[in-house]
């Protein structure tokens, strides 16, 4: 099991260590200043990177070589001159929000709100819009989803073809490049918007999925938790299919794919929509080991009365080997699994808003 | 010369030199403080280079008039200042 997690909250990024059977709050960088992403050492890169959002002064970015002992500001993603009249109302060429960071083969990607996906090849050194994508005349019909602009949440690299990726976007659909960003596919057909007129449901490109989780060890397999219901790829997001056997509701943000067995997913379910508590105040995760065609809800350890705690779609995590889970709340709660979510004990209760969690 | 002087809340991410320069407008006395602190850009200015929505220009005791083109007019004598507007806060 992974000893280290990471935690981005309101208020700062804190660090999670593993003692014995329990998780302990190890250090706290940023304490004060809104972390919205955050990305953990991985593909033989000892950086950690900590995306904040300051209130007044901007987004900025920070990488640590040593596991956030020490910090250094790095280059932000920045847009291009927003070209006279452009077409796409309302959304200004304005980086908002860095709400989604991968790396994979040397290469550092950044998804962000108004809608635009980055690149660095330095680590952070420096970015570039990927243009192929925020070019794309798709991208004038796409809208906010929780924010008053578009953005990319999900990153989802394929772990054997690292110039295969693709993006989550609220609200955006799916769009899928072969070819390191060169070109993009909209990926999303299968997805349903209810929140759209009767014959604009089935448009890819408009579709709200609120995370997109991708199987490690069967990179054909996709799980979505959409605005309005869960849907699962697994012909590699060429289509979709909803799944509509989760009890209660299926309604929610986060989702969390197993990294070894396509068939097991978890969900953090929420009264839709307009409420977005737990059901009967009570917080439970769902958990699918069938792909799907069915759900067991799992509420051992987790508060079963007066429970009005949110996960945000980056708020449920679980570890390289799948049997370890952090979940963490918008009332700054945060819990810990080892056995895949049968079990839950409190590692935390006073946090701040809790917007990412992350293993490495 | 004008002198510009940023808010102390700015020093705790960056340093925020005390410039004293012959700027005739507003962008310009900003860009001189931005060459003795290249990084001190980003947290003024947006993408666009626009003063950034929650960051207020003040220029001889007067709110700037245009975040945009930021060509508020310097005497020589002038001082700006630079704060955090507290609808960010």
């Amino acid at each position: 099991m992974q000893d280290r997690a990471w935690v981005a909250t309101r208020k700062g990024l804190f660090e999670l260590r593993r003692r014995g059977a329990r998780w302990e709050l190890a250090g706290t960088s940023f304490l004060g200043e809104p972390v919205s992403m955050l990305l953990p050492p991985q593909d033989g890169s000892a950086r950690l990177f900590a995306a904040l959002n300051l209130g007044h002064f901007g987004v900025k970015l920070h990488g640590s070589d040593d596991a956030g002992q020490t910090w250094q500001e790095l280059a932000v993603p920045a847009y291009p001159p927003q070209p006279e009249g452009e077409p796409v109302a309302g959304v200004a060429w304005k980086l908002v929000q860095i709400w989604s960071m991968a790396a994979a083969d040397g290469v550092l990607w950044a998804g962000t709100l108004p809608g635009g996906l980055f690149r660095s090849g330095d680590a952070g050194a420096s970015w570039q819009l990927v243009e192929s994508l925020w070019n794309q005349p798709g991208r004038a019909h796409w809208f906010g989803g929780g924010y008053d602009v578009p953005g990319i949440h999900s990153i989802c690299v394929h772990p054997q073809r690292a110039d295969e990726l693709l993006v989550g976007i609220s609200c955006g659909g799916a769009w899928a490049s072969r070819d390191a960003g060169a070109t993009w596919t909209i990926s999303s057909h299968g997805m349903r918007a209810a929140y759209m007129p009767p014959d604009q449901s089935g448009d890819p490109n408009i579709q709200d999925p609120h995370l997109i989780a991708r199987c490690r060890a069967a990179p054909d397999v996709f799980w979505c938790q959409h605005h309005n219901g869960i849907f699962r790829s697994v012909d590699n997001a060429a289509s979709w299919h909803e799944i509509t056997s989760a009890p209660d509701t299926s309604f929610g943000f986060a989702v969390a794919a197993h990294p070894n067995d396509p068939q097991t997913a978890w969900f953090a379910p929420a009264i839709a929509d307009e409420r977005r508590v737990p059901v009967q105040a009570a917080l439970a995760v769902h958990r699918t080991r069938d792909g799907g065609r069915s759900f067991e809800s799992l509420r051992g350890g987790l508060p079963q009365r007066d429970c009005y705690d949110l996960i945000y779609r980056h708020g449920l995590a679980v570890d390289a080997d799948g049997e370890a889970l952090l979940m963490g709340s918008t009332t700054g709660n945060l819990w810990a699994s080892d056995d895949a979510g049968e079990s839950w004990s409190l590692v935390a209760a006073n946090l701040p808003p809790i917007a990412a969690l992350r293993f490495g | 010369m004008a002198r510009i002087v940023f808010t102390q809340q700015l020093r705790r991410f960056t340093e925020t030199p005390q410039v004293d320069a012959p700027a005739a407008t507003l962008r310009a006395a900003l860009e001189a403080a931005f060459a003795v602190n290249p990084r001190l850009r980003g947290y003024v200015l947006d993408d666009q280079d626009h003063l950034r929505a929650n960051v207020v220009a003040f220029v001889d005791g007067r709110r700037c008039q245009d975040r945009v083109r930021l060509d508020d007019a310097l005497r020589p004598d002038s001082e700006v200042h630079v704060m955090q507007a507290l609808s960010g806060g």
